[in-house]
């Protein structure tokens, strides 16, 4: 283990008890911080009465299932827009506006539209996440070397057999930074609009906890679902590192 | 010359069929959502008409009351906007200049920027209230960890040659900052102060849209409760011109600056 993780860790460890003696000795009020104590107790309890493990199943599901949908529909999408340059020339701008345009403000519309269920997550979820996977594979097949591409030609290489032997090698690794992209955006999504709206998963296990004022319990559930994070971000980097040849 | 002439020919061609493809776009998509808000295939109401939404907006244009709900929001906006980003960017130009306490913390920033900001509202609304209080702190919590991260790699770029020199002339540690890592840090940090103003825009709606008494979120969810969804329709296309406009100012003003340096 490297010295920095050893004293990060160790620093989140003091943070703790730090905690733990300022809100015992009354310095800070439990109302306003919960101790990391009954935190800890609450995340066990919410565990055993199977709310959690709920939670976390359908926030999973629903992330895991947005980020499907945006790989199978942004790959052919990027990969036809960098086939057919007029559209490409039409849309890419376009494209890039909605990546920075706050779509997850329309989610009422989208309420509207597909009811209040978890169709509609992941409907509103699947469209954020397709935007970086549309915009990356355009870049990644643009990106595909000539010098690659006349090899083929030489070796006298099938449209299709080029595809599959050059182009799509060559253009996976930048795929996956949109992947990544799409994995984190789609679960932000999912657990934001599952805050909002409180129709079950992590999200909505916060939501819940604050609406009883059971301030340990909601620590717990946040504590939850920046654990969830790390897991997303973890699998990202790994997939992403093994992908990438260099 | 008459090459040139015929390739500026063409290009000018080629600019008219990409404009051709984008207004053939744009009126397919408009007359799609026409059509379906007469199809009958959805309930009534579901999907106003274009004609219902345009006068909507202009209504909510020359309504003060909707004006007020704004201003709350751009104070939102503002304050927890400057709160975040100046804290933000401290943090950062600190890691950049401090190497192991950036190795220490890096992992835990990522982490937290990467958390969807909202489930920390709960938080704030116990410590802030469920005023303007909880939505300013959202504004600035959001708007922190793309400064942070921006300045933070925009310090990694700097030649640590220029630092070394500094330091050998005695240089203060503000006359370090100023001199060396200020000039080199501008383009990261307008491009984090963008990222970070449109992520701070988000947070306050999404933090008004769940609780609140005022603001555009407040607007938003008020109509939605209500089934208004042609007034529901308006505010938001409203709230994302402007959100939009917001951020290709700061592009622009991003741009400008990173070819000056």
């Amino acid at each position: 283990m490297k010295l920095s993780t050893i004293v990060g860790l160790a620093g989140v460890a003091a943070l703790v008890v730090l905690l733990e003696i300022l809100i015992g000795r009354g310095y800070i009020s439990p109302f306003l911080i919960a101790p990391p104590s009954e935190v800890g107790v609450e995340l066990v309890s919410l565990w055993k009465e199977e709310r959690l493990v709920e939670a976390l199943f359908l926030t999973f599901g629903s992330t895991l299932a947005s980020t499907c949908i945006a790989i199978s529909v942004g790959v052919p999408v990027g990969f036809l827009l960098n086939r057919v340059r007029i559209l490409a020339e039409a849309y890419e701008g376009w494209i890039a506006g909605l990546f920075s345009a706050p779509l997850i403000l329309l989610y009422p519309l989208f309420l509207v539209l597909f009811g209040r269920g978890v169709m509609t997550i992941i409907v509103i979820s699947s469209i954020l996440a397709t935007i970086p996977i549309i915009l990356n594979t355009m870049q990644a097949f643009a990106q595909v070397r000539r010098v690659h591409l006349n090899v083929a030609r030489a070796f006298k290489l099938t449209a299709w057999q080029t595809f599959w032997k050059v182009q799509l090698p060559a253009a996976l690794p930048t795929i996956f930074t949109g992947i990544r992209l799409a994995l984190i955006y789609s679960m932000i999504s999912v657990v934001a609009i599952e805050y909002l709206v409180v129709l079950g998963g992590l999200g909505s296990l916060v939501s819940d906890l604050y609406d009883r004022y059971n301030i340990p319990g909601m620590y717990a559930a946040i504590v939850a679902v920046i654990g969830v994070t790390v897991v997303f971000f973890k699998l990202a980097t790994e997939v992403e590192k093994w992908l990438r040849p260099v | 010359m008459a090459s040139s002439g015929v390739k500026v020919g063409k290009g000018l061609g080629r600019k008219v069929q990409v404009l051709g493809v984008q207004v053939v776009t744009f009126l397919a998509v408009w007359a799609g959502w026409e059509a379906l808000s007469r199809s009958g295939l959805l309930y009534e109401g579901v999907v106003p008409s274009s004609l219902a939404v345009f006068p909507a907006i202009l209504e909510h244009l020359v309504d003060p009351v909707f004006w007020d709900h704004m201003g709350r929001t751009a104070y939102e906006v503002v304050v927890g906007f400057a709160l975040g980003a100046s804290v933000g960017a401290s943090m950062g130009l600190l890691l950049g200049m401090r190497r192991f306490l950036a190795a220490v913390l890096e992992p835990y920033i990522n982490y937290l920027a990467a958390t969807p900001k909202i489930i920390f509202l709960p938080i704030m609304m116990v410590m802030f209230g469920v005023g303007a209080g909880s939505k300013v702190a959202m504004a600035a919590i959001s708007a922190f960890f793309p400064v942070a991260v921006s300045v933070y790699r925009g310090t990694l770029l700097v030649n640590p040659v220029l630092v070394r020199v500094a330091r050998s002339f005695k240089a203060s540690q503000w006359t370090i900052v100023k001199s060396v890592y200020l000039p080199s840090i501008v383009p990261p940090l307008l491009t984090g102060l963008r990222l970070g103003l449109g992520v701070a825009i988000v947070g306050t709606l999404l933090a008004e849209i769940k609780l609140s008494n005022k603001g555009l979120g407040y607007v938003v969810i008020q109509h939605y409760n209500f089934f208004r969804t042609a007034d529901m329709y308006a505010v938001l296309i409203i709230i994302f011109v402007i959100a939009v406009g917001i951020n290709t100012l700061m592009d622009r003003l991003a741009n400008r600056f990173s070819h000056k340096v």
